[in-house]
């Protein structure tokens, strides 16, 4: 009951809050926009078979929904900031709903930023099958079950100061060697690639392009990764609130 | 050192009596400093009984808002236990049993102030009436107003509503009145004895002896984070209310001086006697007379801090203790 009341209020503070409201939705819109739109009649982007609005649609979703997960970060660390943690810690709400709903609230986000893309690339004339649409979808959002338990570690590691740099250098770079925005050729940087969560993220945007989702290595990296970055986040957690 | 007023901390009890609201046993925690460990609290054996307003007395460093994070389970004591309600202060905090308004704090962004009240309410089993609260805390006319755009004063009022919305069995308050006009001080102590009223125990930390004189039924002193002193805040206020005289004088019985009237406690500081007076009229004129040769006289006011040096002199004897030898 609590939890709900509270991811209720969360959603609506998130909501209201035009930074993020812009960054995580309204930034990879226009982008979208700007880039897929002006190629919309381009059927077979570099040789790929693929439609421009199509190809650029998977990549702002997988975008999209990792910035919502990680953005979970930002809101802990200013609220650790302004001291609001300790505030919530001397109420009845117990720390598995406090983190639980951070994860919902990271979640509703990614949701609403797949549905702004869909959207849009509909508008630009994507066309999938419903089977294509949901299993992409799914995908996704186990995909990011990982940046769930990193938004929480950042949260709890890192000051509302440095949190700017260290998700925009991060991020970056994640995106670099994950394949955001192109595809990574056979090499190092695929190597080290398919060991990131990001990598698998994208690979599960890639179904809406006609991929097969993730083989074994895919989920096993997943796996290790929630597993690690949770503990992490757990041990960060224990360690901010002082609890045993 | 004769404290007739004051009662000493009493020994921890066994059994501390059923129905205690809280019970601290021998509670120490220290801190990392840059030249070693910060000893905040040292040692604080303290039982309060349901229904008791006990304010928490002492200068800034006195260790009180260590004791109250502890007592809330907001820091893990090294030393020593807590029992709050008759649980672990962690219990007693999910059960919606307590709650606070810390020192320090900001109120979450992007919301309104009733939704914040109504959100606080939403958290607790048995919460009260939110609009009932607001007007209680004085926000009726700020309930649609932005967190982000209030006073000091307004910010904390908020939080004060949002420590009484839940109806806890004990609210805590770390110096609440800090950010106050004299008016919100007046209106929040009016509101807190209502709350008071109705059986509730409430524990606050203050260095204002007037809060503490007004508000409380027991008030505790507590100096480098040792409980120094515990009684009424009439007594309380009979000991810092006292005057001290200073003098140079050589070669003089303590006890002789301590024997003079209005003298509670005479001390020895290095070349001087420092008599601590309940009537410092009558004991500069008797400290004259059997002493002529007294120079370097000086009558002071006892604040606060000098108070609780005093009571603190026999727990810790400074470096330089040698030389201070206290008539008891």
């Amino acid at each position: 009951m609590t939890t709900v009341a509270y991811a209720r209020f969360e959603l609506l503070r998130v909501l209201r809050n035009r930074r993020f409201v812009f960054f995580a939705l309204g930034f990879p819109l226009v982008m979208y926009l700007l880039i897929a739109g002006s190629n919309q009649g381009e059927d077979d982007l570099s040789g790929s078979g693929l439609s421009a609005p199509l190809y650029f649609m998977v990549s702002m979703v997988a975008w999209g929904t990792m910035m919502a997960m990680l953005s979970t970060g930002g809101r802990i660390a200013s609220e650790r900031a302004i001291g609001w943690n300790r505030q919530l810690r001397i109420t009845p709400l117990s720390a598995r709903a406090y983190l639980l709903t951070k994860v919902a609230t990271g979640y509703a986000m990614a949701l609403l930023a797949m549905v702004v893309m869909y959207v849009a690339g509909a508008a630009l004339g994507v066309h999938l099958q419903a089977g294509r649409w949901i299993a992409m979808s799914l995908m996704l959002l186990l995909g990011i079950v990982p940046f769930a338990a990193l938004g929480i570690l950042l949260g709890h590691l890192v000051s509302t100061d440095s949190l700017g740099p260290v998700m925009g250098g991060g991020v970056g770079l994640l995106a670099f060697v994950s394949g955001f925005w192109f595809p990574l050729d056979d090499g190092v940087l695929r190597d080290v690639g398919e060991q990131l969560p990001s990598y698998w993220l994208v690979q599960a945007g890639h179904i809406g392009l006609g991929g097969d989702g993730w083989p074994a290595h895919g989920w096993i990296v997943l796996g290790a990764w929630t597993i690690v970055l949770g503990l992490l986040a757990a041990r960060a957690y224990r360690r901010d609130t002082g609890r045993v | 050192m004769s404290s007739p007023m004051l009662s000493r901390p009493a020994p921890p009890s066994a059994d501390p009596p059923a129905g205690a609201g809280v019970v601290l046993r021998d509670l120490a925690r220290s801190f990392p400093g840059p030249t070693g460990p910060v000893h905040a609290v040292r040692g604080v054996d303290l039982t309060i009984e349901r229904g008791q307003t006990v304010a928490l007395l002492g200068p800034n460093g006195a260790g009180k808002s260590t004791t109250i994070e502890m007592l809330l389970g907001l820091t893990r004591p090294e030393r020593g236990a807590v029992e709050v309600l008759g649980r672990t202060p962690g219990a007693a905090v999910e059960a919606g049993l307590v709650s606070a308004m810390l020192q320090t704090g900001g109120l979450l962004h992007e919301v309104r102030v009733r939704e914040l009240v109504a959100l606080t309410a939403a958290l607790y089993p048995r919460p009260r009436d939110v609009d009932e609260v607001l007007a209680l805390a004085g926000l009726e006319p700020i309930a649609s107003r932005w967190t982000t755009k209030l006073s000091g004063g307004q910010v904390q009022r908020v939080r004060f509503a949002l420590a009484l919305v839940g109806d806890p069995e004990l609210l805590v308050l770390d110096e609440p009145t800090v950010a106050m006009d004299v008016e919100g001080r007046h209106a929040f102590w009016e509101t807190m004895r209502g709350f008071a009223a109705h059986g509730k125990t409430v524990v606050f930390a203050t260095h204002y002896l007037e809060e503490a004189d007004a508000f409380a039924d027991r008030v505790v002193l507590m100096a480098r984070g040792r409980v120094v002193g515990d009684g009424s805040p009439n007594e309380v206020k009979a000991l810092v209310g006292r005057r001290t005289i200073r003098a140079s004088l050589d070669h003089v019985d303590l006890d002789a001086l301590r024997r003079l009237p209005g003298v509670e406690v005479a001390d020895r500081r290095g070349q001087a006697v420092v008599l601590s007076c309940s009537d410092s009229d009558a004991a500069i004129r008797a400290l004259l007379q059997a002493h002529p040769d007294a120079h370097g006289v000086e009558i002071a006011a006892a604040g606060l801090e000098q108070a609780f040096l005093e009571l603190t002199a026999d727990h810790d004897p400074p470096a330089a203790g040698a030389d201070q030898e206290a008539v008891r």
